[in-house]
């Protein structure tokens, strides 16, 4: 490939594809490499996507046919003890009307896919089956293009963005972004489970069309700390459980099997009965947060979406910092390329519009959120077996007062963990989101 | 609980790739310094398994996820993406 870009972005995730996009409607020339054999190959999200981020990279996504499993219109929290657990959820009309597609869900195989597509249609051009194995450099340490596994297959440009998610070996490689550490890093995996469209429907108290999201917490990561989810696809489920990969480390707890207990939780249970198992992924979540983040720019590159380590590990949101990044990524470009200075100053842009954005504003907000998970295992184990076996306490009706069941469940509870340390616990996990 | 990791790997698609994208660099490392091998564990691919004297990689089930690269106690594992175009390519996503 001898032919010249101006710029050349890695991976054609929803970082990659918002910024081709962007840079192709202003008519620059832009190359996009994609490892797997089509857009979204090699890609997994919970799967819920973000109406208001989509929208502004493609305001009409509905109406050009944007693959929509369901429109969210319901979301649960549930907080699990090995036997039973609470549930929290909460459903607006305004879901289903005015606020529809605030949060849809979608399959990234094909989504991934028709955002290329559009990507294209303005104009970019877009390479799959292509892995870029380093960046190339001149003598100055200046990035000048990217070298593929393709025969000559060295292609300069102006500006790299790379945007290669968050397993980024490139990074890794390039020393752009060190390695996480394993406790920066959750792994999760993943099932798609088959059921029949009004099964869900009725499963889920949904309308067609209309969808549910579960985040899950609790004993289900055995002491680890973790989370699991169940989102509804148009004729699947999508259930995921992961945990802080250096957790996972030391325990010997097979993801698989972890996996396969939830299926058995009798709350998830009667929700997946009879349903086919399609398809089985795995993937990292970024939940170092804003500590985490590497420098997002430099000379002739720039870094967005999960390479940069963008993710909000709370409100399980990535996809769209992804593609506020690479939206803001591609101004900084044009900008640079129209003013002639693609270096660490011309690009300097981008550092602070990020800053200015709900993403390093949320991000920076629960910077603290990931230490508190790691350093209070009790939310995986003893909280919720206590907080099931006081509710179960409750509702049991043998013939013993109320008043000496909240004296036992108390004495349960100051065995179990000593009251200063609760304490403590609530006002960390209050100041780590506030 | 026993799960068999092969029936869910059965459920994706993969091409693979002739030449291996994982490799130990050095065998005697996995087995005379490092006690706890949790890649025997925390791989969702189970692709790393333990024979008599040696841990073998069964690098065609592999998910891509990179834990091994970053979780190697002894950072012993060399890990590049596969070729363009080769190993896993999903279905659903």
């Amino acid at each position: 490939m001898r032919e010249e870009f101006e710029v050349a972005i890695v991976g054609a995730g929803p970082a990659g594809i918002s910024a081709a996009l962007a840079l192709a409607e202003k008519g620059i020339k832009v190359i996009v490499f994609e490892r797997g054999e089509f857009p979204g190959a090699k890609n997994v999200s919970g799967g819920v996507l973000y109406g208001h981020d989509l929208g502004e990279s493609v305001p009409d996504f509905i109406k050009r046919e944007c693959p929509v499993e369901r429109n969210i219109v319901e979301s649960r929290i549930w907080y699990l003890s090995s036997d039973g657990g609470f549930n929290v959820s909460f459903r607006d009309r305004a879901f289903e009307e005015g606020l529809s597609f605030n949060a849809f869900t979608v399959g990234r195989a094909r989504f991934d896919r028709w955002f290329a597509g559009i990507a294209e249609e303005k104009g970019a051009l877009v390479v799959c089956g292509t892995t870029v194995t380093d960046l190339l450099r001149d003598g100055g340490g200046r990035v000048t293009g990217v070298r593929t596994d393709r025969a000559e297959g060295d292609v300069t440009a102006r500006v790299v963005l790379i945007a290669d998610g968050i397993n980024s070996a490139l990074a890794a490689k390039t020393g752009f972004r060190p390695e996480p550490k394993p406790s920066d890093v959750a792994l999760a995996v993943k099932e798609v489970i088959e059921l029949p469209e009004e099964v869900i429907n009725e499963r889920f108290n949904v309308e067609a069309g209309h969808g549910v999201t579960i985040e899950v917490l609790g004993e289900i990561t055995k002491g680890m700390d973790g989370v699991a989810v169940i989102y509804t696809n148009k004729n699947s489920l999508s259930l995921c459980i992961g945990a802080n990969l250096f957790d996972l480390m030391n325990n010997t707890v097979r993801p698989y099997e972890l996996l396969e207990e939830f299926k058995g939780h009798p709350m998830v249970a009667p929700l997946i009965k009879s349903g086919r198992p399609r398809e089985y992924m795995a993937h990292w979540l970024a939940e170092g947060g804003y500590d985490t983040i590497p420098h997002l720019h430099g000379d002739g590159y720039l870094i967005a979406g999960e390479s940069g380590m963008l993710f909000n590990a709370l409100h399980r949101e990535g996809s769209n910092m992804a593609m506020a990044s690479g939206r803001l990524a591609a101004l900084t470009i044009a900008g640079a390329l129209a003013s002639g200075d693609t270096g660490r100053e011309g690009l300097a842009g981008y550092a602070a519009a990020l800053q200015g954005s709900y993403v390093m504003k949320d991000l920076k907000k629960y910077r603290r959120f990931n230490r508190f998970l790691l350093n209070h295992k009790e939310l995986f184990s003893t909280l919720p077996r206590l907080g099931a076996s006081a509710a179960r306490e409750m509702l049991t009706v043998d013939g013993v007062s109320k008043k000496e069941k909240q004296t036992s469940i108390r004495r349960k509870i100051q065995g179990a963990i000593p009251l200063a340390r609760l304490a403590r616990l609530l006002w960390a996990g209050a100041r780590s989101i506030g | 609980m026993k799960v068999k990791v092969e029936d869910k790997l059965f459920l994706d698609r993969f091409r693979v790739d002739e030449e291996a994208h994982i490799r130990i660099i050095d065998n005697d490392v996995c087995i005379k310094n490092c006690l706890d091998q949790p890649c025997l564990y925390f791989c969702p691919a189970n692709v790393y398994k333990l024979e008599k004297d040696r841990i073998t990689v069964a690098y065609e089930g592999c998910l891509e996820c990179g834990s091994c690269r970053i979780g190697c106690p002894r950072l012993n594992i060399e890990w590049r993406f596969p070729t363009g175009g080769y190993g896993i390519a999903h279905k659903f996503g």
